[in-house]
């Protein structure tokens, strides 16, 4: 770590700004003067750490919550967690939350009427492995409406938060399913200019993890900001 | 071999779903040395409405300036209330490495998430009263008139509390950094 003297800056066209109108709530909450650039300390190339003695097997399977199964087509939805060097990502905390496969939160401020799922909370959590493999069960989220604009549906997606090696590492994203024809609608999914980025937003059907008779696999790579590599530490 | 990030994608108004499990307002518990503080304050969007829905998380060293020590993690997760409160008890951090070995003043770093922010907000919050805020090598980055909005202000007649607002937008507009 000691090593790294930053990470890096994003590829153009490939982060959001902050600003995006067609997204509703960014006119409110958007800052209005320039940030601020911020060299990467010591402070910013650290970040915290958690183990297994909060996050437990079990907590992966957001199937297995409750007393019953929950209602929906079961998936596995797994991948790699990558830095932009293609290193993998070791032991980091994935966490992630979805509507159940009616399109529901069980959250007080949705009040979409869709039947909420006794037996489905939507939450799950993982650290990834010595590889960067991560892998959870869940159910598939439905689609549900919103307000952002007259027949805002937001496609399925799976909410994930990551943290990385370090506090610039931090990222929370969004998973989208293969396919989906709400995509090309949705203001969330289309808030930057580089096709090929959004396009890695959405999972990919993946034979290799799924069970037959059981589960679809799809196939979801995280990938983190990787750290700047300068030319002296290409010739060590 | 040369990837790009993943875009980030807003936290939505559900977040309280997946995150709220670790909600981490106590980071030092008595076995922590240090100056004990509290942190309190609110978010408030363009309007000056209180944002209900934000996350804050907070990422700091221990009272010698040391990340990620054993006994005291440094990481804090508040969720605002109805108020767009939220509050952190923690001990002051001492002074880290800053560029070009320089040190850097006490600072604890802040991501800010919420619907409405397609990718997390990153500031910081400072000390008053602390004589190294004026050489801190970020600190200078920031235009003189707006740095006020870094620095957590005392609350009289009660130690060790202060406060400390995330204004997302106006006149006195946090300070926000391109991290």
């Amino acid at each position: 770590m000691s090593d790294i003297t930053g990470y890096r800056r994003p590829f153009p066209g490939t982060q959001p700004d902050y600003l995006f109108p067609p997204y509703a709530s960014t006119v409110k909450r958007a800052p209005t003067r320039p940030l601020v650039l911020l060299p990467h300390t010591l402070t910013e190339l650290t970040g915290p750490v958690f183990g297994h003695d909060e996050v437990r097997p079990g907590d992966a399977d957001l199937t297995r919550q409750h007393a019953g199964e929950p209602i929906g087509e079961r998936i596995i939805v797994s991948g790699r967690v990558l830095d932009e060097n293609g290193r993998p990502v070791p032991h980091t905390l994935v966490e992630i939350w979805q509507a159940n496969a009616a399109g529901r939160y069980p959250h007080r401020i949705d009040q979409h009427d869709a039947p909420t799922d006794p037996n489905f909370t939507g939450c799950g959590r993982t650290l990834s492995d010595e590889h960067g493999h991560y892998r959870f069960v869940s159910i598939r989220p439905g689609e549900y409406p919103w307000r952002n604009h007259y027949n805002a549906w937001r496609p399925a997606h799976i909410h994930f938060s990551l943290f990385g090696p370090a506090f610039a590492t931090r990222l929370v994203t969004q998973m989208y399913f293969p396919g989906d024809p709400l995509l090309p609608y949705d203001p969330m999914f289309n808030c930057v200019p580089d096709e090929s980025a959004r396009n890695r937003l959405i999972a990919a059907l993946d034979w290799e993890t799924t069970v037959p008779d059981i589960a679809l696999g799809y196939r979801f790579e995280i990938i983190l900001r990787g750290p700047e590599e300068t030319p002296m530490e290409n010739l060590r | 071999m040369s990837l790009q990030a993943t875009t980030s994608q807003t936290v939505g108004p559900y977040l309280h779903i997946g995150l709220t499990w670790l909600i981490t307002e106590n980071l030092a518990p008595a076995s922590v040395g240090g100056e004990r503080i509290s942190i309190e304050g609110r978010v408030l969007d363009g309007d000056g409405n209180p944002v209900n829905d934000a996350l804050v998380e907070i990422w700091q060293a221990d009272a010698d300036g040391k990340y990620a020590v054993k006994g005291f993690r440094g990481f804090g997760r508040s969720a605002t209330d109805d108020k767009g409160g939220f509050r952190f008890h923690t001990i002051k951090p001492g002074r880290v490495a800053g560029p070009a070995r320089k040190l850097q003043a006490p600072h604890i770093a802040v991501n800010v998430f919420m619907r409405g922010l397609l990718k997390q907000l990153v500031t910081r919050i400072y000390f008053a009263d602390e004589p190294a805020n004026a050489g801190d090598p970020v600190l200078s980055l920031v235009p003189a008139d707006r740095r006020a909005t870094l620095i957590a202000k005392p609350v009289m007649g009660k130690p060790g509390a202060l406060e400390w607002n995330v204004i997302l937008q106006g006149r006195d507009e946090t300070v926000f950094f391109d991290c």
